[in-house]
């Protein structure tokens, strides 16, 4: 411990810990705009400037470590004026269309431009970069006049994601944070997983905004089927304003009912039917001698990450679909035929927190039914601002349940949207179709968490079941390197490609490990009130085998519900 | 709008060289800057083709690469002449009339700067300080630096290199 003064305060602190640290334990609130809690610290925006004694110039207390007797001053006049000085500067360099930016208001640079009580005009002339917006990825849009050059994002992309889409370029200030040789972002080996836009603090790094689509077919006549991912749930009231890991189906679907979606069906569903697919496929790979390990396929990211610097183990990859193209192509048949309506008058709709998969919607493979299997896919953030704009108080919406006959899903499928939680729930299933014998208990806490590389071993009926679960791509890259390598003595690996699953995607609203753990317990705590909580449990499930599909791996089940995946190796030339 | 600065291609046969040059340093990412310079050997210019495959070989992203590239004012995204004037960008040399030598030189020549004369001789370019404030305002032509210059002299100088005098 160090003893320290900060604003005249004496403090005892960890030797070791930066002086915005413990100016924090002492609710002394330095502003910051590079910081991110997540992330290394950058120390590059130097808003966090303070005064130390016996220092010529000002410190950026985000870096700078506190030693035996420091004393620091965090808000004299000197400190203020460079704060304001350094905003200016980023600002005489950021466009100021504020009021028409998809951040408006979750502005990290607006909010400190009214914490720092800027109410002069700037001093200095404003020159933006001329940059043209990139708007060729249907997952992100990318507008790089609006950068501030925090380098959150390239942390983002390069080292928790490895994939590399863009970075630094040039020097000075002619630096900018863009794609290499100005490439279109669709052209590089993105992912669209979104982590980047979860970092940007200023409107740089959107989500595509596709909600003038959906108030198109709203006045368009057609069937507005929406479903709903199951991590939606647990981030829509945190968008609109609520605690994180509140919960709120009920008033979710009343929601998009008073927006005039016109069936709204529980994603649960279609993840159970994913489970009954993806677990009878890993029985049949174990039994048959088939590729093992088998990877999961539920992750658009992971797919198209796996697709693109690891074509050769796309054999690994489950053939079944993700749980919303399952939907979509169940929805386009099975729910068409069932309810007498043409498919090509229904809009299908997915509710999502992942920008990745509206470019899985956009997959010339997911057209089974005839038509795209799904039509539009919103993330929670786009869909929290329609319901904003219809100036619906979602506070204190009624409760709806779900529209029959996909309104009903397991604890199963609820638990997708966490990291573990299709390995989890495969298990449930694979156990109780193995051995006949119910499961003595259902909660396989050795793949909850959010540890990086999570390993199990499961013993089924005298069958070792060696399991491994890893979430953001980094730590896919090295799983698939062991794969690779033939060192992956596992029988069934989950992958997804967000840090803690699809509960910290990058559709949902801002995050942070705080709040994605929040989100989990959230999503564990709904798969324990659920009263069914097996996949094959389901009777939803049970009643579209038996009236349509037949049973898991069956030809129908293979045209409808299983794909192919392609090498994306020319996105890295 | 942003000018395009990188419509080049690169002859497959350099592509070929350029991978055999990147591919023993696979793993490597801190061996980039000897490689880099080594390809520069080759290449007339470190084009999209070029990153691509140092960074396929190199097992780095391309976009590694070409942030590495463009930091650097040594090494060059697009093809430049035989001569490279490059102008020190810094402050010192700014204070001591820069902006005239800068004038003078695209005069001289008839380009502006970053561009490449017609014939492929002269290419004129901004870099960061060359550490030779004492003699500010300079330039470096290649590896050879000048200071102390006025317009004056440094159309002399670059008379001489219009002559292959030097």
């Amino acid at each position: 411990m160090v003893n320290i003064t900060i604003d005249g305060q004496k403090l005892q602190v960890p030797e070791g810990v930066t002086i915005l640290e413990a100016a924090r334990t002492a609710n002394i609130n330095i502003p910051t705009l590079c910081y991110h809690e997540d992330q290394k610290i950058k120390s590059v925006c130097r808003i966090c400037a303070v005064e130390v004694e016996g220092q010529r110039l000002l410190q950026a207390a985000c870096s700078y470590p506190v030693a035996e007797g420091m004393v620091i001053r965090t808000s004299t006049p000197t400190v203020l004026n460079a704060r304001k000085n350094n905003l200016e500067l980023l600002l005489a360099h950021h466009p100021q269309d504020c009021l028409v930016c998809g951040k408006n208001g979750r502005c990290e640079l607006q909010k400190l431009t009214q914490d720092l009580n800027m109410n002069k005009p700037l001093r200095y002339e404003v020159e933006t970069r001329g940059f043209p917006i990139d708007d060729s990825s249907p997952c992100i849009t990318r507008d790089p006049n609006k950068c501030i050059l925090c380098t959150r994002c390239v942390e983002a992309c390069n080292e928790v994601q490895t994939v590399g889409t863009f970075s630094k370029q040039n020097r000075g200030y002619e630096t900018v944070v863009v794609t290499p040789y100005d490439k279109k972002t669709v052209d590089t080996p993105c992912v669209g997983c979104g982590q980047c836009v979860q970092v940007c603090p200023v409107g740089a790094l959107t989500i595509h905004d596709d909600t003038d689509r959906i108030y198109k077919e709203l006045v368009g006549g057609k069937i507005l089927v929406a479903q709903v991912a199951p991590s939606v749930r647990v981030t829509i009231a945190e968008a609109l304003g609520e605690d994180p890991g509140t919960i709120s189906p009920g008033r979710l679907v009343t929601a998009m009912k008073k927006l005039g979606f016109h069936q709204v069906f529980d994603s649960d569903f279609s993840a159970d039917l994913t489970i009954m697919e993806e677990g009878y496929e890993l029985l049949d790979r174990i039994k048959n001698g088939g590729t093992l390990p088998m990877i999961t396929s539920c992750c658009p990211g992971w797919v198209k990450f796996c697709e693109t610097f690891s074509p050769k183990e796309l054999d690994h990859l489950s053939s079944a679909k993700s749980p919303q193209q399952m939907f979509g192509a169940v929805i386009k048949t099975y729910y068409a035929e069932k309810a007498g309506v043409d498919p090509k008058d229904i809009c299908s709709i997915s509710i999502m927190p992942c920008t990745a998969k509206k470019f899985e919607c956009l997959r010339p493979e997911f057209h089974d039914s005839g038509y795209q299997d799904v039509d539009i896919s919103l993330t929670v953030v786009e869909l929290a601002n329609m319901i904003k704009a219809a100036g619906i108080n979602f506070k204190e919406l009624e409760e709806t349940p779900f529209d029959t006959p996909f309104g009903l899903g397991s604890g199963a499928g609820e638990i997708f949207g966490a990291t573990g939680g299709v390995m989890e729930a495969a298990l449930r299933t694979v156990y109780e179709v193995i051995t006949g014998k119910e499961l003595p208990r259902l909660d396989f806490t050795e793949v909850r968490g959010v540890e990086g590389l999570k390993e199990a071993v499961i013993d089924i009926d005298g069958l070792e079941v060696k399991v491994a679960v890893v979430h953001s791509l980094s730590n896919a890259r090295d799983m698939l390197r062991k794969v690779r390598a033939g060192k992956a003595d596992y029988h069934f690996i989950e992958v997804m490609a967000c840090p803690g699953g699809c509960v910290g995607g990058g559709g949902t609203p801002v995050r942070s490990w705080k709040k994605v753990k929040a989100r989990l317990d959230a999503a564990y705590e709904l798969d324990k009130q659920l009263p069914i909580r097996k996949s094959h449990e389901n009777p939803a499930i049970k009643e579209i085998y038996a009236e349509f599909l037949g049973e898991p791996l069956s030809e129908k089940a293979h045209h409808l519900l299983h794909t192919s995946y392609i090498s994306r190796k020319d996105l890295l030339s | 709008m942003v000018e395009n600065r990188y419509e080049l291609t690169t002859p497959a046969a350099q592509l070929v060289e350029v991978a055999r040059i990147a591919a023993p340093y696979k793993n490597k990412p801190e061996m980039l800057m000897n490689v880099v310079i080594q390809v520069q050997k080759v290449v007339p210019a470190l084009s999209e083709a070029v990153a691509a495959v140092i960074a396929r070989e190199m097992g780095i992203s391309q976009t590694h690469v070409s942030g590495f590239i463009t930091f650097y004012a040594m090494l060059s995204v697009k093809p430049h002449g035989k001569y490279i004037v490059r102008m020190c960008k810094s402050a010192p040399c700014h204070v001591r009339g820069a902006q005239e030598i800068v004038l003078a030189l695209e005069d001289q020549l008839n380009i502006k700067m970053g561009e490449t004369t017609e014939d492929g001789r002269f290419t004129l370019e901004y870099c960061p300080c060359l550490g030779i404030c004492d003699v500010s305002p300079a330039i470096m032509i290649n590896d050879k630096t000048y200071g102390d210059l006025t317009p004056d002299s440094v159309r002399e100088i670059i008379k001489r290199y219009i002559r292959e005098d030097v």
